[in-house]
């Protein structure tokens, strides 16, 4: 059994898998409701916390349910009487909480789930792409990606800081069993730490039956004057709020990023990270776990005489579009990796950053690969040929800018 | 002046008259009341109210003669329904437009 004492004064190193981390995380930003519901690959979460809360190491309640929506919903109402919440999920789980996504989003409510991501049916399959995650960002929610398993520790920590200041959800993806399930060294911070960079939760309302107020009633389309004759929002002003909202959040991801960074030594003051993007000709655009092949294939580019760098989403929602197109301002290829597809159209971050790039003056081409769907293992070599093809076909004047091409044996 | 000054940023309001809008603006057919029919109006005594007792938008009252409140009343039948006597119709808004 792997040692769960954070309470120390100083930070530590220990050997964590991606689960083990983001519960540890949770553990650590003192959560204080805990609602999930086992499903592969993010049961040892649930598991963890429940330890942690059964051996009196959390004081937090935790909430069994009888499933992903109901866990959703009781965050959603722990948040509302003032607790800090926490809950997982993967694939189906993520599927079956939309309705509750868009509910928590509306209220405003600063829940953090973590989200190991694992492909959607049909056809069965516990293995990990990004599909589940992608097919709700439309939700309101913040996304943020992690490449390894101390970016999950630091990013549910962030999480709450974020989510706090600007009273919105945020998932904190992460790649099932690449992550979740192999083991790396991750340094834990002290709980000292983490009580100094994350305030108490003060939500932005409160329930409470001495002043009882009314949530999420009927909003009709046009704004009118409550009981009390103050003019109040309807539907549109209020989803307005959450669209501001989550436009302005940048700068408070960027802000919490960069405290981090004073307190902890690793900063995350920008959504995007870089891999020898100075100079580079050629990008390589991923998210998640594949940042590490990406970056073993740059590095072989290179030795080939090509310039390749990497360039990282982290943070999806907010999509950062303009730093995304002064990053690839001087490249002549864009080639992008996607571990999900927009059925229909492309790849989800391809599609977005294609929209970044319109009227930036960049003329990048933009090749798009689907990659690593329902567990295929991608390797660094599959980027690298995939990079090579792309610009051989752009020297060619082959280049297709419209068809992702699918890496696959069809 | 927009919006923003209620402060609000998820649908929020206190429980009070009203809260919900005027409700009665969505009314197709309203109710009216046969006093000859109507229980408590005949006997002159407080008893029956089941229309009272029924309505969900709390718009009749508890007295007599009974009063509906025709701001709120979605003119949903319910009353017209539960009464034992027949004494409410469901008249066509129509038939009150000048």
């Amino acid at each position: 059994m792997t040692e769960t004492n954070t309470a120390g004064r100083e930070p530590h190193d220990q050997m964590l898998d991606g689960n083990r981390a983001a519960a540890i995380g949770a553990k650590l930003c003192r959560v204080q409701v805990v609602a999930a519901y086992p499903i592969t690959p993010q049961t040892p979460v649930t598991e963890a916390l429940s330890e942690f809360v059964e051996r009196r190491e959390l004081p937090a309640q935790y909430i069994t349910v009888e499933s992903e929506h109901s866990a959703l919903a009781v965050c959603s109402s722990a948040s509302l009487v003032g607790a800090r919440t926490f809950t997982a999920t993967s694939s189906h789980g993520l599927a079956y909480m939309h309705e509750m996504l868009h509910w928590v989003a509306g209220t405003r409510l600063p829940v953090v789930l973590a989200c190991v991501n694992r492909a959607i049916g049909a056809p069965w399959n516990v293995l990990n792409d990004q599909q589940d995650s992608i097919s709700q960002r439309d939700t309101g929610w913040i996304q943020i990606y992690a490449r390894n398993n101390q970016e999950i520790l630091d990013s549910v920590i962030q999480a709450y800081k974020i989510a706090e200041k600007t009273y919105l959800p945020v998932m904190v993806c992460y790649d099932g069993y690449i992550l979740s399930h192999t083991e790396m060294p991750v340094e834990v911070p002290s709980q000292d730490a983490v009580d100094r960079y994350l305030p108490p939760y003060r939500p932005h309302t409160v329930l409470d039956p001495g002043n009882p107020k009314n949530y999420n009633l009927v909003t009709l389309a046009n704004p009118r004057a409550n009981a009390e004759g103050v003019l109040c929002h309807g539907y549109m002003e209020i989803r307005y709020l959450l669209q501001e909202a989550l436009q302005k959040s940048r700068e408070t991801i960027s802000a919490a990023g960069q405290e981090f960074g004073e307190l902890f030594g690793r900063g995350y003051a920008k959504l995007l990270w870089e891999h020898r993007m100075q100079d580079a000709e050629i990008a390589i655009v991923t998210m998640g776990s594949l940042a590490l092949e990406a970056v073993v294939a740059a590095d072989a580019l290179r030795k080939q005489g090509a310039k390749a760098g990497v360039l990282g989403l982290r943070v999806f929602r907010p999509f950062p579009g303009r730093d995304i197109a002064e990053a690839l301002r001087r490249c002549r290829l864009v080639v992008v990796f996607d571990k999900n597809v927009s059925y229909g159209n492309e790849g989800a971050t391809c599609n977005e950053i294609k929209a970044a790039l319109y009227g930036s003056g960049t003329s990048a081409a933009v090749s798009n690969f689907i990659v690593g769907l329902g567990g295929r293992d991608v390797k660094a070599r599959d980027l690298a040929d995939a990079v090579k093809g792309a610009l051989s076909s752009l020297e060619r004047g082959a280049l297709s800018n419209e068809c992702a091409q699918w890496i696959c044996e069809i | 002046m927009g919006t923003r000054d209620c402060g609000h940023i998820c649908g929020e309001s206190s429980p009070g008259i009203g809260e919900g809008g005027k409700t009665g603006e969505w009314r197709n057919s309203r109710p009216v009341i046969d006093e000859d029919k109507c229980t408590p109006a005949r006997k002159n005594k407080p008893t029956c109210f089941l229309c009272w007792l029924f309505c969900p938008e709390v718009t009749i009252s508890k007295t007599i003669p009974l009063r509906i409140d025709l701001e709120y009343c979605k003119g949903c039948g319910i009353c017209a329904e539960v009464c034992p006597t027949r004494a409410i119709a469901m008249v066509d808004e129509e038939k009150f437009l000048c």
